[in-house]
This record gives structure tokens, sequence and C-alpha cells, in this order.
């Protein structure tokens, strides 16, 4: 029944408008695994393979749109090193979404509109905070998309991209907080890390998306 | 000779795999709505339910995906007991506060994946390996690794970068298969997290100039480690260059950082193998 409340209270901030990067994880932990809140409307992702590679191929759209952004407007008070592992982290993005695009060729979907207008990228903690969102949901996304996937060299494929993801999520992570690399609200009792379902990653990512996104051919 | 026991364990393959891949995707459907309602500590033995189920009884018949679990249970015991040692060590191999925070982290981790996997094991009705006898000094290559803060940060960084790729190599075998697969993933990207922050650490400490992701095949240690580095400089994907795609300024450097690259089971054995005691 708490469960229940605080599940609605939360889903109520989400409709709202509870954009923040800290909204994003509560969000993401706040669906149920079992609701389908998968929107049908918007560009369809496909089904199959496919729809798992341009479900990715959205997820390093938004990354890449984000650290371009980040290095473009620097916060104020950036060091040196750490604007040079943000321009790697962007390349590491943009190579990503270019393989997608490329690997997908006529079967991608068409390039996303994007809303940061939540983000303050001249305030580093705001920056960082919403990096460590992303690449958080980054590496749940394709630790969860892994078995929803049939084909054994996109799923090698899959597992080259995602740590490179989680060297990124740990670096940002010591950024924010040393020693917070694999905390344990990522990281659980067994020493695994977390991951999420198309559909919540989906949500969780849609209050930073202006294009609407159709996740519901995606595999289950 | 325990190490021999392991390599012939390990080079099982389960010939059968093909077709009992469809009674295996039913039983994970079967399972797969009870997923939401287990806790976190039941996994062990929800795995192996999974596993019971899908390969029948204990035997040859479970090989191949047994065969993973004791490689990947293998690397968990090296690792686990190579942080006990350098915790036992205290202050006098790592520095307090920070330093020795992150090496418990990551120390409970790969405790945590030893026991997981032996349970997840033993509860499918399968045998887990048992843990070989380690020497850290690799025959002598590392005489100073419990002694010598750089040389830990060393052997720990190529331990967990070796990790990575050895997951990775083997994550296709384990396609279409369900919450095996995504703990197996799981684990895999908690060993990036680790190489991560160990890279860093040895970056703070001028131990070597290296970022948290791989560069090229570089080590930033030097030849000895070499093994666990070659094959990483691989700037072409499925076919697709990446230096430069789509009109966008990547550099070879980056295009090979932005995807890590696996390791075959042969490859691991070779790059571990000196550490496993004759």
């Amino acid at each position: 029944m708490i469960q229940q409340t605080s599940k609605a209270l939360s889903r109520r901030g989400f409709l709202g408008q509870a954009s923040t990067a800290a909204g994003i994880m509560v969000l993401a932990a706040a669906c149920d695994k079992d609701d389908d809140m998968m929107p049908s409307d918007g560009i369809d992702l496909g089904s199959g393979d496919v729809g798992i590679l341009n479900y990715a191929y959205a997820l390093e759209q938004l990354e890449a749109a984000f650290y371009t952004m980040v290095i473009a407007t620097p916060y104020s008070g950036i060091s040196t090193s750490e604007r040079a592992l943000l321009m790697d982290i962007r390349d590491h993005e943009i190579a990503h979404r270019e393989f997608f695009k490329a690997a997908l060729g006529t079967a991608a979907i068409p390039a996303l509109e994007f809303n940061f207008s939540s983000v303050n990228f001249s305030n580093r903690d705001s920056v960082l905070a919403t990096s460590k969102a992303f690449e958080d949901l980054g590496v749940s996304a394709y630790n969860g998309a892994g078995k929803l996937i049939s084909n054994p060299d996109y799923l090698t494929l899959a597992g080259k991209i995602v740590s490179v993801e989680a060297r990124h999520a740990a670096y940002i992570r010591d950024l924010i907080s040393n020693g917070s690399f694999a905390d344990t609200t990522v990281v659980d009792m067994n020493g695994l890390d977390t991951s999420r379902m198309p559909s919540e990653v989906l949500m969780a990512a849609s209050s930073f998306l202006k294009s609407k996104i159709n996740g519901s051919n995606l595999p289950k | 000779m325990q190490f021999n026991n392991i390599i012939r364990e390990i080079q099982q393959v389960d010939p059968e795999m093909t077709e009992r891949m469809s009674t295996r995707r039913k039983a994970m459907k079967e399972i797969a709505g009870m997923g939401a309602k287990l806790t976190l500590a039941a996994m062990p033995l929800f795995l192996g339910s999974l596993l019971k189920k899908a390969y029948g009884q204990s035997g040859p018949a479970q090989g191949a995906v047994m065969e993973i679990l004791n490689y990947a249970l293998t690397l968990e015991y090296l690792e686990a007991a190579f942080y006990e040692a350098a915790i036992a060590k205290g202050t006098a191999l790592v520095p307090a506060g920070a330093p020795a925070m992150a090496i418990k982290t990551i120390g409970d981790h790969e405790t945590a994946h030893v026991a997981f996997l032996r349970s997840a094991i033993m509860s499918s009705g399968g045998t887990p390996v048992n843990k070989p006898q380690f020497d850290f000094t690799a025959g002598g290559t590392f005489p100073d690794v419990f002694t010598n803060y750089g040389t830990f940060l060393a052997v720990a960084q190529t331990f967990e970068d070796t990790g990575v790729r050895a997951y990775k190599g083997r994550a296709a075998e384990l396609v279409n298969g369900g919450d095996l697969l995504t703990a197996a993933l799981n684990i895999h990207s908690v060993e990036a997290r680790h190489a991560a922050h160990i890279r860093q650490m040895r970056k703070a400490n001028s131990f070597g100039d290296v970022k948290p992701w791989i560069t090229g095949k570089d080590s930033g240690i030097g030849a000895v480690v070499q093994a666990s580095y070659d094959g990483e400089e691989l700037t072409t994907q499925a076919g697709v260059n990446i230096v430069n795609i789509g009109g966008q300024n990547i550099s070879a450097a980056a295009a090979s950082e932005a995807f890590d690259e696996g390791l075959t089971k042969d490859q691991v054995l070779a790059i571990v193998s000196p550490f496993i005691a004759q």
C-alpha cells in the first residue's frame, strides 16, 4: 500500500514536469517492471533486434547531444583534466551514435530532438548530476536489453559499448564524490550492477526528449 | 594441479546445447514473470533453479553454461583473493582513507561475485571448481605486489581490465540466456566501474598516464601485461570504420576507447595462468 502510494506520487511528479537529473533514477526505480507504461505513439523503434539497436541509437543520440552541449558551453570552474575527459566522453558517445546510425542504415530512426532546459550548463553540479544519471541509466539499459537480443554478434557489440558507459559512469561519479564509482545505489549485495527494461528507461529519458518515442514493439 | 582440473572442466563443451535451446526458452518464459518479485538475496537460488529447469539434471548436459560459470568463478576467485591479501597488509600497502575504502569496496564486490557464482552453480546441481592456490607475484614477475603500492595497483588494473574483457568475450555464448545473461552482464559492468576507478588511482599517484578508459592498446604499465591489452586498439566495428565516422571528428584514440574488446577463453587463461601456483 505504502509502496503503491509512493509509486503513484513519483509518477505524478513525472507527469507534471519533474525533469531534474536526480528525478530520473527515482522515476526509473519507481516504475514497476510489470507495468506496461510503454508509450504507443511517436517514432516507432521497431521490433526484434532492429528495435533494440534503434533503442540504443536513441540513447546514444541523447548522450551525444548532452555532451556536445557540455563541451560547447563548459561549466564555470571546469578543470583542464575535466574538460579533456568530458571531450573524450563526448567523442565516445558520438562514435556510438554514428555507429548505430551506420549499422541500422535505412532502418534507423530519424535524428531526435532534445530538451535540456532542466540542465544548468554553467553549473558543475547540475551538469555532473545529469551526466551521472545518463551514464547509470545507459549502463542499466544495455544490461537490461542484453537478454532481448537474438543475434550473438549484436550482443557482443552491446557488450563492447556497455563497459565503456560503465567507465564513464564511474569517472563521473568519482568527480561528484570520490569513491562512489560503484556504490550501493547502483551495485547490490551480490555485487551486481543495475539493469532496466526499455519501458523504464524510455520513461526516464522522455523528459529530455522533444521527440516522442514508441517502444511498444520492442521485444519483451 | 588444480589449475589443470579447471582447464579440463572449462574445456568441456555441451554438444546438445542447440537442441536444448527451445526447452530452455520455454523455461525462461515460465520463470520470467517471477523476476520482479524476487529479493536480491534469493537471486543465486533463482538462477540455480533457472539453470536446472533449462538443462535438466546435473552432468555433462549442463556443460556449456556450467563451464562458463566456473570460468567466471575462477577469475572471481583470483580477484577476491588478490584484494583480500592486499587488505590484510593494511596501510603498509594501501594508504588509509579514500584509497583503502575504494579497495575495500572492490574487494567486497569480488567476494560477493564468488559467493553468487558458487551459489548459482550449486543450486543448479553443478559443482563449483575449487579455489586455486594463487601466486600474485606471477612466478617472480611482480615480486613486490603486496609491498609496493604502485605494483599492486598495476596488477589490480590488469586484473580488472582483463575481467571486463573475459566476461565480454563469452557473452555471446549466453545469447537468449534470460536472467542468467543479465546477471553476467551486471557483473561485467561492475568490473568496468572497478577498472575505471583503479586507473584513476594510478593516474592520481602518477603511477601511469592512463584514463578511465583504454586508449589504443596502451596499458600504462609495460610489456609484461601487454597480452591483457592487445586487440583493444581496434577502430573498426562490424565492418564500420569508427575513425571520423559520419563526417565527425573522431580520432583513432577515441575510436578505440569508445569500444572495449573481448578476449577468448584461451587468451584469458594464458594471462592468468602465471598467477596460479603450480
